[in-house]
């Protein structure tokens, strides 16, 4: 029997031995490998094969030097993705502020139909003022940010962009022991946490898989896009002269998401030098041929794609969300509401991170989807207070202040809204995608536990150092 | 001898689900993806395939019989790869039966309008056997972008026979049928260029090779055994193990009867 059990040892012996060699020499020895045959093909190559005419290869070439150089690689990428935003912001101010004008008028004819009609005050309350208003909020919030980024971001995926970003970012994934396909994975993310997950499945190995799962979420969806760009704007708004407005505020969401990338790569780090412990794998990535975009074809993506089908997505969890809320609000329990029971109870909680009870408790009812924590926080402010008509960001800036919002404020519900729990499709799709529920769990908790820690240092600081 | 052959029909069987019939050539199919090998497939077996999926992996097969110069041959489709490091599942399929499925011959697909990325594949697979077959194909896009190939130079080069063809038009099929036939039969030997390391990678080899040839005792190169464990390719060591250890029991047993 010692003959089956030898070879077996022995592996087990060269293995251990191939490791020390291995390791001894920084762990590069994979990658010489890989750029020694590459270095043989080229030599062979340049023997045999004649180019009479350079031709058309050579402008990508160049352009692929520039895109992906060390140099000018990264300062590319930010001033692309600071561009899309700035052209969002800027662009979705008018539209914005002219849907809000309709449909709120729509709001003031509805209710004259109501009082025409008799019916009750709750029944008006429930449909009107809670389930339409949400969806309005809803709709004129979200709607021209996404019209304008959805089309932009699909521009740069069909000009073939994003694997020119994926080849940036690989050494970085790399130097957290992640895929560098992770980058791919993390710019759908981009579009869709749930979709972001999904897509982990180009991921060969399990644990880089579980990996790019658990760190999906870091990077905003583009349900809190809109949430982040409304608190954005709002709160640079007045702080700054009207032509820099925009600018500021795409800096402010450029700096988000970074912050959202580089907490990406510290929690890959932390996890594959904790309990996803391992050794990275190197892949070969095809740049494809640049494209001409096609029109039609991003503008059909774009939106009925994405923007239609996240607006829908949007209208069916604001709608009951709009009216459970305004339920909430109006309902007594002694001398207070649901709602106002609820905030109590979560205002202490709320303070210490730097947001409130009305927030927190928006970002819990949000759990269905991150696109209705705006229009859930507006709707809980004004159900108790008196009927003001928002139709414009100014008016909504005074709302928020009214209710003690402060910079420190906007800026926690920020942080918080880009860093806190996914929501519970994608929480579905990691459930689906990993099968198992310690997984789907973690990817819930690491998270969570992130958004309160860094609000929390935020806030106590900046109240210690007497700054809020 | 006959035992072996019979070791590799139940090797084929059930590690990769192909039933070869006895007599009949394994030809293993390799390229990178859109280089025509689907083409070339087609080309060379006709409607004489069927398709199915690698045991126990959701990569898709392809097999297809010819027959030429009255000899039986079996084309087998691997899946396109860029490499045979194993990265990927396919990458893993193509690898493991290229070194475990001991084809006859192994025919690599290279596209010839960028044929330097697609050597790479090429000269991995010539690390394991030395029964290769190099088809340049799409040589007639290669002729509309102005690149010319000289064949008999690239030939030198590998050391192993490289055909041009352009498969959609016809071209060279002859010439690959007549080929693949001299390598599987064995009429033409080849000794293909190894490949050479950095000084750091070769002494690393040096080291572990005297090793890894008292495990694995000829059935496969040593040196690139060495290399793929320096990489610490986990999936190949546990298909190594998997392999060898089926190859070995009937030794070991004979060795156990004979105490």
């Amino acid at each position: 029997m010692s003959g089956t059990v030898k070879p077996m040892t022995t592996i087990a012996t060269i293995c251990t031995e191939a490791d020390k060699i291995r390791l001894s020499s920084d762990n590069t020895l994979g990658d010489t490998i890989v750029s020694d045959i590459y270095a043989n093909a080229e030599q062979i190559a340049r023997k045999v094969v004649t180019h009479k005419k350079q031709g058309q290869s050579s402008w990508d070439t160049r352009l692929d030097d520039i895109l992906t150089s060390r140099l000018f690689g990264y300062p590319i990428m930010l001033a692309l993705l600071g561009t899309i935003f700035w052209l969002t912001i800027e662009g979705a101010n008018v539209p914005s502020g002219m849907i809000a004008d309709v449909l709120f008028v729509f709001q003031d004819q509805l209710t004259e139909w109501f009082t025409l009609a008799g019916a009750p005050t709750w029944l008006h309350g429930v449909l009107v003022l809670g389930l339409y208003r949400a969806l309005a909020w809803v709709v004129s919030v979200m709607l021209p940010p996404m019209a304008i980024f959805f089309p932009l971001f699909t521009l740069l995926e069909d000009l073939g962009y994003l694997p020119r970003v994926a080849f940036n970012m690989d050494s970085l994934f790399k130097s957290c022991r992640a895929c560098g396909k992770q980058a791919l994975t993390m710019c759908m993310g981009f579009g869709c946490n749930a979709a972001g997950i999904v897509s982990c499945r180009i991921i060969d190995s399990p644990r880089e898989r579980l990996i790019a799962m658990l760190t999906n979420n870091f990077v905003p969806c583009n349900g809190r896009f809109p949430t982040l760009i409304a608190i954005a704007t709002i709160f640079v708004g007045g702080t700054f002269a009207s032509e820099y407005e925009a600018v500021v505020t795409s800096l402010i969401i450029t700096a988000i998401v970074l912050l959202g990338i580089a907490t990406t790569f510290a929690v890959s780090w932390l996890l594959s030098h904790t309990i996803l412990k391992g050794e990275p794998s190197s892949l070969v990535l095809e740049l494809p041929p640049y494209r001409p975009p096609q029109i039609g074809a991003i503008i059909y993506r774009s939106l009925i794609d994405r923007t239609l089908f996240v607006l829908k997505r949007a209208v069916i969890m604001a709608a009951p969300a709009g009216a459970i809320t305004w339920i909430l609000a109006n309902i007594y329990i002694g001398d207070l509401s649901i709602l106002g029971h609820l905030v109590d109870w979560l205002q202490p909680l709320g303070y210490a991170i730097g947001l409130d009870g009305f927030i927190l408790l928006a970002f819990i009812l949000g759990l269905p989807a991150n696109e209705i924590v705006v229009p859930i926080l507006l709707m809980s402010y004004l159900a108790t207070g008196q009927m003001i008509e928002l139709d414009s960001l100014d008016e909504l800036r005074q709302v928020l202040l009214d209710h003690g919002w402060t910079w420190l404020t906007a800026v926690c519900s920020m942080l918080f809204c880009l860093l806190h729990w996914p929501c519970t499709t994608t929480l579905l799709s990691a459930y689906k995608e990993s099968g198992s529920v310690k997984w789907t769990f973690l990817s819930f908790l690491i998270p969570t536990l992130i958004a309160f820690a860094v609000c929390f240092v935020i806030a106590q600081t900046a109240r210690g150092l007497g700054l809020a | 001898m006959n035992m072996q052959v019979e070791n590799r029909g139940r090797v084929l069987r059930e590690h990769f689900g192909i039933a070869a019939a006895s007599g009949q050539y394994v030809i293993a199919l390799a390229g990178n993806p859109n280089v025509g090998k689907s083409t070339v497939f087609n080309a060379l077996t006709g409607l004489r395939q069927h398709t199915g999926n690698w045991p126990g992996k959701t990569v898709d097969n392809a097999q297809g019989t010819f027959t030429y110069q009255k000899k039986p041959f079996l084309l087998v489709d691997l899946p396109g790869t860029y490499s045979i490091l194993a990265h990927t599942v396919e990458e893993q399929v193509a690898r493991d039966f290229i070194c475990f499925g001991q084809p006859d011959a192994t025919l690599v697909v290279l596209d010839a309008t960028c044929l330097e990325r697609n050597l790479n594949l090429a000269l991995q697979v010539m690390e394991i056997t030395p029964h290769v077959v190099v088809c340049v194909n799409l040589m007639d896009e290669a002729r509309k972008k102005k690149i010319a190939i000289d064949v008999p130079a690239l030939e030198k080069e590998l050391g192993v026979p490289v055909v041009a063809t352009a498969a959609r038009r016809g071209e060279g099929l002859d010439t690959l049928r007549e080929t693949l036939y001299q390598v599987s039969t064995g009429v033409r030997k080849s000794k293909p260029r190894q490949l050479v390391y950095s000084p750091a990678v070769e002494k690393a080899v040096e080291h572990l090779i005297p090793t890894v040839q008292r495990l694995i005792d000829h059935k496969l190169n040593p040196r690139w055994v060495a290399l793929r464990l320096l990489d610490g390719d986990r999936a190949f060591i546990e298909s190594i193990s998997r392999h060898l250890e089926l190859q070995l029991n009937p030794k070991a047993l004979q060795e156990v009867a004979a105490l």
